[in-house]
């Protein structure tokens, strides 16, 4: 079982979006152009294009998340659809339900989308090859391994502010070894041709064998952000301290903080981003967050344009132009 | 029970130096009598089993299978497994302490082979806890469980952190001749990993074990072992490096054995590909290059035993995210058609692939099988080895179907099972046991 034929049908449409690896470019740009096309929409007053009228979405997260499953519910609410919220963290778990137990229980309550996240790597795999043909799944985040949806807002974002690929020098850089984020901008980047990819961070927070993935290390930051386009922070979790993975808040932030005078290092018109939730003054400094480089608060605009495109995707192929909504969809749609 | 002749085979016997066209004359206590030569004395009457075209070797012995009884009766019985066995030419199993309760008990032991004597198929051989609880603490009662018979001491897969206690376990076990059975591994290293740290895991985010958990734990046991002279055998190695330094520590003249999984030598961390729990394993399945070296091992005779490491599991073990599902394969079933595919891979000739699963676990057990010169008893096992099948869920007798190798095309069957004299499975005939 590879990638692509979990998440591709049988003409190459997008049935469930589980990882960028293996996806190929054109998709990643049907993507991109599709939530262009929505932008335009959230500037109107009807911020509505009911194309998932009818359809039932749920966002199951197993972990918190306030951002993202946000951003998911507006997008869904957006495309007309109904938008349920389920949070079971550990409940059902302790109460002795497996995962797939679960998944079973809200496909019969006819779901057509499930928007997964998990702590686990892998899990929405494993949900994607136990459901009916009919069920779509994103993957909003599972353990480690990806965070497909976001990588793409971040492409959207680049796009958007920078425009050819190509050209273009991208440094990631903190807890790479605990990030999907990470590895779905990877997959992304190196996908859309990214001139160079370059990764920074002390060994402790690299993962072993990363230039595998076409990236190029670096351990000194400043090294690292000469003449990039693109800066990407990434979130450290506090707690990383205990691990053993750095020795204390102020010497990441010496290190690895995005200050003022590191920014110099990049070119002069380098953008600054970060998926958020940031944590000022361990991995970015205010003066930089709230800077004119900063296209922080963009993301997350983008975000949602960039999920209603994926849902749009998945649960209907091509969605321009939208199609009409059938009677009997409508009748149920109207909740 | 009657006189037995098996003749016209290809007799492959390792330990006695045999391998060709011989005739093996089985008596009526279910004792190998001679080879090729009828015994003035051999009855009359006397039943002949045709072996033209099969291979008639001893019978298999696995160096590590879980029943699951006591307390793990969910996953597979006892008697589900051992069928399982016989049907897959394995005649002698030997098992883990990690039951539940663990061996730690001369009670539990012999409990253990008690059940397996009643079913009267295959032969049951536990091994004793090496601290009790498997908590890596307080030592067991070795002599005891040494006397109920237990065939050597392991911590299965638990680890005996405090380096004290694991010093102090050897020489206790030194002090009577009894062999430790280690699963040598760094638990910091290890930590919460679930797969080999390396392009694998990085690239699937899955928390990773590296190699060192292995080698760092190697290392540190033979420092052990030359202190205090026991006799070791190191279980499932699963990296390059782990393997060279055993190697180099017997060429030393440490009394130190290893064996490998039949797993490790065909599959690699790329196998996993998008999480197929079925290759969640520990030790975890790694690089290209270690197995390399782990065939290597086997084809300069540093591993002298192949076994399955047999985990049969209930389906919802694997049915859950990889990290969350449980690590394990069913192996039984694969443990002679992998070693065969060595055969056919230019790894290792008929006769050492045989060695591998005979002479070399049963003298690792210390164990009087897995050899069939006169006097031995007659366990056996033919097949067929131009046979070809396909592994597939619904034929397999295991209860545990959890296996990576579904599918899989193997060369090599087995046809018939005896354990001392005795049919106890006849691929021809069915139900299995009926003829004993």
């Amino acid at each position: 079982m590879t990638a692509p034929d979990l998440q591709l049908d049988a003409d190459g449409r997008l049935k469930h979006l589980l990882t960028i690896e293996g996806l190929p470019r054109e998709l990643l740009v049907q993507i991109l152009d599709t939530a262009a096309s929505f932008i335009t929409l959230a500037e109107k007053e009807i911020k509505k294009a009911p194309l998932l009228r009818g359809k039932t979405v749920v966002n199951l997260f197993f972990e918190t998340s306030t951002r993202t499953r946000t951003t998911f519910e507006i997008a869904a609410k957006r495309l007309a659809a109904d938008v349920i919220n389920l949070n079971p963290q550990h409940a059902s778990t302790r109460k002795g339900e497996t995962l797939l137990d679960t998944i079973h229980n809200l496909e019969a309550m006819h779901t057509d989308l499930f928007v997964v996240r998990h702590p686990n790597s892998g899990a929405a795999f494993l949900i994607a090859g136990h459901v009916p043909p009919h069920v779509h799944i994103i993957n909003a985040g599972d353990g480690r391994h990806a965070h497909p949806t976001q990588a793409m807002l971040d492409m959207f974002t680049i796009r958007a502010h920078k425009g050819d690929f190509g050209a273009l020098r991208v440094a990631i850089v903190g807890d790479l070894l605990h990030s999907r984020v990470a590895r779905s901008q990877i997959h992304a980047l190196t996908t859309l041709g990214a001139g160079e990819v370059r990764v920074i961070a002390p060994k402790t927070l690299l993962p072993v064998g990363v230039e595998r993935l076409g990236v190029h290390p670096y351990h000194d930051m400043r090294a690292g952000l000469e003449d990039v386009d693109v800066i990407i922070m990434l979130r450290l979790q506090r707690e990383r301290m205990h691990g053993a993975f750095i020795p204390s808040a102020q010497e990441f932030f010496n290190l690895y903080g995005l200050t003022p005078d590191k920014l110099a290092r990049a070119k002069p018109d380098a953008i600054v981003m970060h998926p958020g939730p940031m944590n000022r003054g361990l991995e970015i400094d205010s003066a930089v967050a709230d800077g004119p480089q900063s296209v922080i608060l963009p993301q997350v605009t983008y975000g949602i344009a960039v999920r209603m495109a994926v849902m749009a995707l998945v649960m209907g192929g091509s969605p321009l132009p939208p199609r009409r909504p059938r009677r009997a969809a409508l009748k149920e749609g109207g909740a | 029970m009657n006189a037995l002749v098996i003749r016209g085979g290809r007799l492959v016997d390792p330990a006695n130096g045999r391998d060709g066209l011989h005739d093996l004359y089985i008596d009526g206590q279910g004792f190998v009598v001679a080879v090729d030569e009828r015994p003035a004395d051999f009855p009359a009457e006397h039943q002949v089993v045709e072996a033209a075209g099969l291979v008639v070797c001893p019978g298999l012995v696995d160096l590590r299978a879980r029943v699951r009884e006591p307390g793990l009766e969910y996953k597979a019985t006892m008697e589900s497994e051992v069928r399982a066995a016989v049907a897959a030419g394995i005649t002698t199993l030997c098992c883990p302490p990690d039951t539940q309760p663990p061996i730690d008990t001369p009670a539990v032991a012999q409990m253990v082979q008690s059940r397996a004597w009643r079913y009267g198929l295959a032969f049951i051989h536990p091994l004793g806890a090496l601290t009790r609880g498997l908590q890596g603490e307080q030592l067991t009662d070795m002599a005891a469980l040494d006397e109920a018979g237990c065939v050597g001491f392991s911590n299965a897969l638990a680890p005996v952190t405090d380096t004290l206690v694991m010093r102090r376990a050897m020489e206790y076990a030194a002090s009577f001749g009894l062999t430790v059975f280690l699963h040598s591994e760094d638990p910091y290293l290890h930590g919460r990993g679930t797969a080999h740290e390396g392009e694998v895991s990085t690239r699937l985010g899955l928390p990773g074990i590296p190699a060192a958990a292995e080698t760092v734990g190697v290392a540190r046991d033979l420092a052990l072992i030359e202190q205090t002279g026991v006799r070791a055998h190191f279980c499932q190695l699963s990296s390059a490096r782990a393997v060279a330094m055993v190697a180099e520590a017997r060429r030393q003249g440490l009394p130190v054995s290893m064996d490998v999984t039949a797993h490790h030598l065909h599959l690699t961390e790329h196998d996993i590909g998008f999480f197929d729990s079925q290759c969640h394993v520990l030790p975890p399945l790694r690089a290209l290059a270690d197995r390399e070296g782990l065939r290597r091992a086997v084809a300069d005779g540093t591993a002298a035993a192949v076994c399955s490491d047999h985990q049969p599991h209930e389906p919802d073990a694997k049915l859950a995210p990889f990290s969350l599902s449980e690590p394990g394969i069913s192996g039984l079933e694969t443990l002679l058609p992998l070693t065969l595919r060595l055969v056919d891979e230019g790894v290792v000739d008929l006769p050492a692939a045989i060695a591998l699963l005979t002479r070399g676990p049963a003298e690792i057990l210390g164990l009087e099988c897995g050899h069939l010169g006169p006097g031995a008893t007659a366990d056996v096992c033919l097949f067929d080895p131009e046979a070809e099948w396909v592994l597939q869920a619904e034929t397999m007798r295991s209860r545990g179907h959890n296996t990576p190798f579904l599918g899989w095309r193997f060369r090599g069957r087995v046809v018939k099972t005896l354990v001392g004299g005795r049919v106890v499975f006849d691929a021809g005939a069915a139900p299995a046991t009926d003829r004993a």
